[in-house]
C-alpha cells in the first residue's frame, strides 16, 4: 500500500485535529466536570411517586447550599409545573418519567436531558442570567408531544 | 516495481482542496464549542 | 461491446427493487411536504391523519425503504455486471428475499396507516405499536439477509473459480457492506424478537427500556453506514469511469471499507450521550471509536479530489485548479454526484460536532439533527442514488437517456440542491436556537419560541420554502424515472446505456485486505470491548420493566 506524500500530510493533519477535539472535550468533561447528563440510579417506573426523591417533586435546597430540582415528566407535562431557582447558584436537575421517554431541555442552555422510564437522570447547571427560560420536551412522546413544555424562573437574590 | 521510480502525480490542487475542507471542519467545530462554553 | 450487459432476468430483479424504492420515495417526500407546512402552522391535517403518523411514514419510507431497495438494486446489477449473471438458484433466493422484505414493508405501512404504529422509525419503548408492526420490521431485516446471503453465495462461487485472485472492487465493496449490515442488524433483531414482540403481544409484561434503546443504536449507527457505503461505492468505482479516469488507489479504497466494518459498529452510544443508565466512561470510549470511523472518510475525500485532479490534468488542465474546468460538468451523471459530495462536507463536519461528547447537549434532538441527516442521507446519499438512477434505469430497461431528459435531470438536481440548502440551513440554525425536532406546530408562548418564526434563515417559513422546492424536485425525479423505465425511446446498437465501472489496478493491493475472517474477528472483538460491560450492567441492574403505552 502506497500513500502519496500529500495524503500523508492530510491524514496527519486530520488525525491530529481529531485528537485535539477529543482531548478538549475529554479534559473539559472529566477534569472540569462537564460530562453530559447521566445517572446510574434505577427506579420502578410504576412507583415513581413512592420513591424518594420523587415523592416530593420541586425545588429543594441541600445542606451545602446548592439546589436540587426534582422533576417527574409524564405525557404531556412536568411536575411541578412551576419552578423557581436563584441566579448564580448551582442547580442539579433530577428527572425521571412515569410513562414513556421524554426529554427535559432548557432552551438556550446546555441542559438537554433524556428522561427514560426506569432511570434517573442528573444534570448540574448554574444560571448566570435572570429571566424566564423555556423548557421543552424534544423526544417524541405521543400526540401531545408538541404541547409538552413549561418554564423556569431564574430570580435575583 | 516500476511505479516506485515514477514521479508522484501532481496533486497540489487536491491538497489545497482537502486542507480547505479540514479548515472548514475545524472552524465549524470551534464555533459550536464556543457556543457550548457560552451556555455553560 | 454488449458484453457489459447483464442478463434480462437479473435486470428485472434490479428494476423491481428500484420500482419499490421510488414508490416509497414518492409517498415519503409527500409526507415531508406536509411536515414542513404543519410545522409552521400553515396546514392542519384532517382528523383521521396525525402529524406523527405522517412523520413515522416519512422516516421509514425514505430512510429505510427507499434506501434499502435502491441499494439492493444497485448491488444486484453491479454484482451481476462484475461477477457474471446469477445462477437460477442465486436469483431465486434474491427474489425470495425481495418478497420477504416487501411483505415486511407492507405490514409496517399498513400498521402505520391504520394508526396502530405512530412510534416513529426509532420505535422507542415503552411506546407500543401493534405487534404486527414489529413482525413487519423483523421480516424486513430477514428479507435483506436472504438477499445479502444470496449475493455472498454468488461471490463465493466466483472466488472458487478464480482461486488466488482479488475480487473486483465493486464486488469487494458490496460484500463489505453486506457484512456490515448483517452484523449491525443483530442488535435490532435481538430487541425486536426478544423484547418487543413478546411484550407487544402481551406474552411478557415489562420491557427493559434502556437495553432496547442501546440495542437499537447498536444497529442505528452502522445503519447510516449501510446507506453511505453504497454511495461511496459509486464515488470510488462509478464516478472515475464516468469522467474517463481510473480508481485513484485500489488498496486504499479497500482499506477504507475495511475500516468501516471495524469502526462503524461499536459506536452506538454517541446517540445516547445525554441519557442515564450508561456510565460516562463507556460513552466516552465509544466517542473515541466514533472518531476512528472519521478517518476512512478523510481518506475518501482525498481519493475523490485526486481522481478529479489526475483526470483533469490528463485532459490538459494546468495550474493549481485548471483541472476543475476540464471535468465533464455537462454530464449530469457526474455533476449530480459531485454536488452530493459537496453536501457531505458540512454533513460530515456536523457529524463530528454531534459526536463530540458533551457538545451533543447543544444539538441533541433539536432541529439541527434534522438538518444534519438531510445533508448526509437526504442529499449526499440520496442524490448519489439519483445520479445512479439516471443511467441505471435506462441500462436496465433498455431505453435511452435522451437530451431532453438530461436537461430535466439538471433541473431536478438543481432544485434538490437549492431546496435542501434552504431547508437544512434553516433547520441547523433553528436547532441552535433550541427548536425541538419531531414536533408538529409548537405554539409555545415564549419569546425564545416566537423567534423560531421570525428570522430570515432561522425561520420555519424558510424551511417550508425549501421543503416545497424539494417536493417539486421529487416529482420531477419520479417523472424522469417513469420516462426512463417505460416511455423513452428504446436504445439500439449505437446508443445503449452502459454500467460504468472504472478499472482499478490491483497490482499493489495486499491480499490480506480480502481476508474477511480477520476483519470480522477484529470487529467482534471491538464490539465486545465497547458493549459487553455496559450491556450486562443494564441487564443486571435492570429496573422493573415498563408497561405498554399508546399515547398517540
Ligand atoms: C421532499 C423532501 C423532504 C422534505 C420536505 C423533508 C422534510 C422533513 C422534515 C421537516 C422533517 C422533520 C420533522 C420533525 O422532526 O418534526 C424530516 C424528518 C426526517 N427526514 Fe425528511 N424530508 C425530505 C426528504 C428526506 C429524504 C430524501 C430522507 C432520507 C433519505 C429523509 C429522511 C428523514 C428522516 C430519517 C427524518 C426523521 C424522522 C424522525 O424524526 O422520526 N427526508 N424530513
Ligand atoms: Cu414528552
Ligand atoms: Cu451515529
Amino acid at each position: 500500500m502506497h500513500l502519496h506524500k500529500y495524503e500523508k500530510i492530510w491524514l496527519g493533519f486530520g488525525v491530529f485535529a481529531l485528537i485535539v477535539f477529543l482531548s478538549v472535550v475529554g479534559v473539559s468533561a472529566f477534569h472540569q466536570g462537564h460530562t453530559p447528563s447521566g445517572g446510574h440510579m434505577t427506579i420502578d417506573p410504576e412507583n415513581v411517586r413512592g420513591t424518594a426523591p420523587f415523592d416530593e417533586p420541586g425545588v429543594h435546597q441541600r445542606e451545602d447550599g446548592s439546589y436540587e430540582v426534582v422533576i417527574i415528566a409524564k405525557a404531556f407535562g412536568y411536575e411541578p409545573s412551576e419552578i423557581q431557582v436563584p441566579v448564580g447558584e448551582e442547580v442539579t436537575f433530577t428527572v425521571t418519567s412515569e410513562d414513556v421517554v421524554h426529554s427535559f431541555s432548557i432552551v438556550e442552555t446546555n441542559v438537554n436531558m433524556m428522561v427514560v422510564p426506569g432511570q434517573v437522570n442528573h444534570k448540574t447547571h448554574t444560571f448566570s442570567e435572570e429571566g424566564s427560560y423555556l423548557i421543552v420536551c424534544n423526544e417524541y412522546c405521543g400526540s401531545g408531544h408538541h404541547f409538552m413544555s413549561t418554564e423556569i424562573e431564574v430570580i435575583g437574590q | 516495481m516500476e511505479k516506485k521510480n515514477q514521479p508522484q502525480p501532481s496533486l497540489k490542487g487536491t491538497f489545497i482542496s482537502v486542507m480547505a475542507v479540514g479548515i472548514f471542519i475545524v472552524l465549524m467545530w470551534v464555533s459550536i464549542y464556543l457556543l457550548y462554553i457560552a451556555r455553560l | 461491446m454488449k458484453d457489459a450487459m447483464i442478463s434480462v432476468k437479473d435486470r428485472k430483479l434490479a428494476l423491481t427493487n428500484i420500482g419499490v424504492a421510488y414508490a416509497a420515495f414518492l409517498i415519503g417526500t409527500l409526507c415531508g411536504l406536509l411536515q414542513v407546512f404543519i410545522r409552521n402552522d400553515a396546514l392542519t391535517l384532517p382528523g383521521w391523519l396525525d402529524y406523527y403518523q405522517v412523520l413515522t411514514a416519512h422516516g421509514l419510507l425514505l430512510a429505510i425503504v427507499f434506501t434499502t431497495f435502491f441499494i439492493f438494486a444497485f448491488f444486484h446489477s453491479g454484482i451481476s455486471r462484475t461477477l457474471g449473471d446469477f445462477s437460477p438458484k442465486v436469483r431465486g433466493w434474491n427474489w425470495a428475499g425481495f418478497w420477504v422484505t416487501l411483505i415486511g414493508t407492507m405490514l409496517v405501512v399498513v400498521m402505520i396507516v391504520a394508526g396502530q404504529a405512530s412510534v416513529l422509525y426509532t420505535f422507542y419503548a415503552p411506546l407500543q405499536a401493534h405487534g404486527l408492526f414489529y413482525v413487519g420490521l423483523a421480516l424486513f431485516v430477514i428479507g435483506t439477509w436472504i438477499q445479502g446471503f444470496a449475493l455472498i453465495a454468488h461471490y463465493l462461487k466466483w472466488k472458487k473459480q478464480h482461486k488466488g485472485e482479488l475480487s473486483p472492487l465493486f464486488a469487494f465493496m458490496t460484500i463489505a457492506t453486506i457484512i456490515l449490515w448483517v452484523i449491525a442488524c443483530l442488535g435490532v433483531v435481538a430487541t425486536v424478537l426478544f423484547q418487543f414482540i413478546p411484550w407487544a403481544f402481551g406474552w411478557t409484561n415489562g420491557i427493559n427500556v434502556e437495553l432496547s434503546r442501546s440495542l437499537f443504536w447498536y444497529f442505528g449507527h452502522p445503519l447510516v453506514y449501510f446507506w453511505l457505503l453504497p454511495a461511496y461505492m459509486a464515488w470510488y468505482v462509478v464516478v472515475p469511469k464516468i469522467i474517463g479516469g481510473r480508481v485513484f488507489s485500489d488498496s486504499l479504497a479497500r482499506l477504507s471499507f475495511v475500516l468501516f466494518i471495524l469502526f462503524s459498529i461499536p459506536v452506538g452510544f454517541h446517540h445516547q450521550l445525554t441519557e442515564p443508565g450508561i456510565a460516562s466512561f463507556w460513552k466516552f470510549l465509544q466517542t473515541v471509536l466514533t472518531f476512528m470511523v472519521i478517518i476512512p472518510s478523510l481518506m475518501t475525500a482525498f481519493s475523490m479530489f485526486a481522481t478529479f485532479e489526475m483526470r483533469g490534468r490528463e485532459l490538459g488542465g494546468r495550474g493549481l485548479f485548471g483541472w476543475v474546468s476540464k471535468l465533464p460538468w455537462k454530464d449530469v451523471r457526474f455533476t449530480s454526484i459531485f454536488i452530493a459530495m459537496l453536501f457531505f462536507i458540512p454533513g460530515g463536519a456536523g457529524g463530528i460536532i454531534n459526536a463530540s461528547f458533551q457538545m451533543n447537549e447543544v444539538i441533541h434532538n433539536t432541529l439541527w439533527v434534522v438538518g444534519h441527516f438531510h445533508i448526509t442521507v437526504g442529499t449526499p446519499v440520496a442524490m448519489t442514488f439519483f445520479g445512479l438512477t439516471f443511467w441505471l434505469v435506462p441500462y436496465l430497461s433498455g431505453r435511452r437517456f435522451t437530451k431532453s431528459l438530461q436537461r430535466m435531470a439538471f433541473l431536478q438536481i438543481a432544485t434538490w440542491s437549492v431546496g435542501m440548502l434552504l431547508m437544512s440551513t434553516a433547520q441547523h440554525l433553528l436547532g441552535l436556537l433550541g427548536a425541538p425536532r419531531r414536533t408538529a406546530y409548537t405554539g409555545y408562548q415564549h419569546d425564545s419560541a416566537l423567534a423560531w418564526f421570525d428570522g430570515v434563515l432561522s425561520n420555519h417559513v424558510t424551511m417550508a420554502v425549501g421543503g416545497s422546492i424539494l417536493f417539486l424536485s421529487a416529482i420531477l425525479l419520479i417523472y424522469i424515472v417513469v420516462q426512463l423505465w417505460w416511455l423513452a425511446p428504446k436504445s439500439d446498437e449505437n446508443s445503449y446505456v452502459t454500467f460504468p465501472i472504472a478499472t482499478s489496478d490491483t497490482s499493489a493491493t495486499p491480499a490480506f485486505l480480502e481476508n474477511w475472517k480477520l476483519w470480522i474477528g477484529i470487529a467482534i472483538v471491538l464490539i465486545a470491548v465497547a458493549y459487553t460491560i455496559p450491556l450486562s450492567d443494564m441487564i443486571q441492574h435492570a429496573p422493573p420493566g415498563s408497561g405498554r403505552f399508546q399515547t398517540w
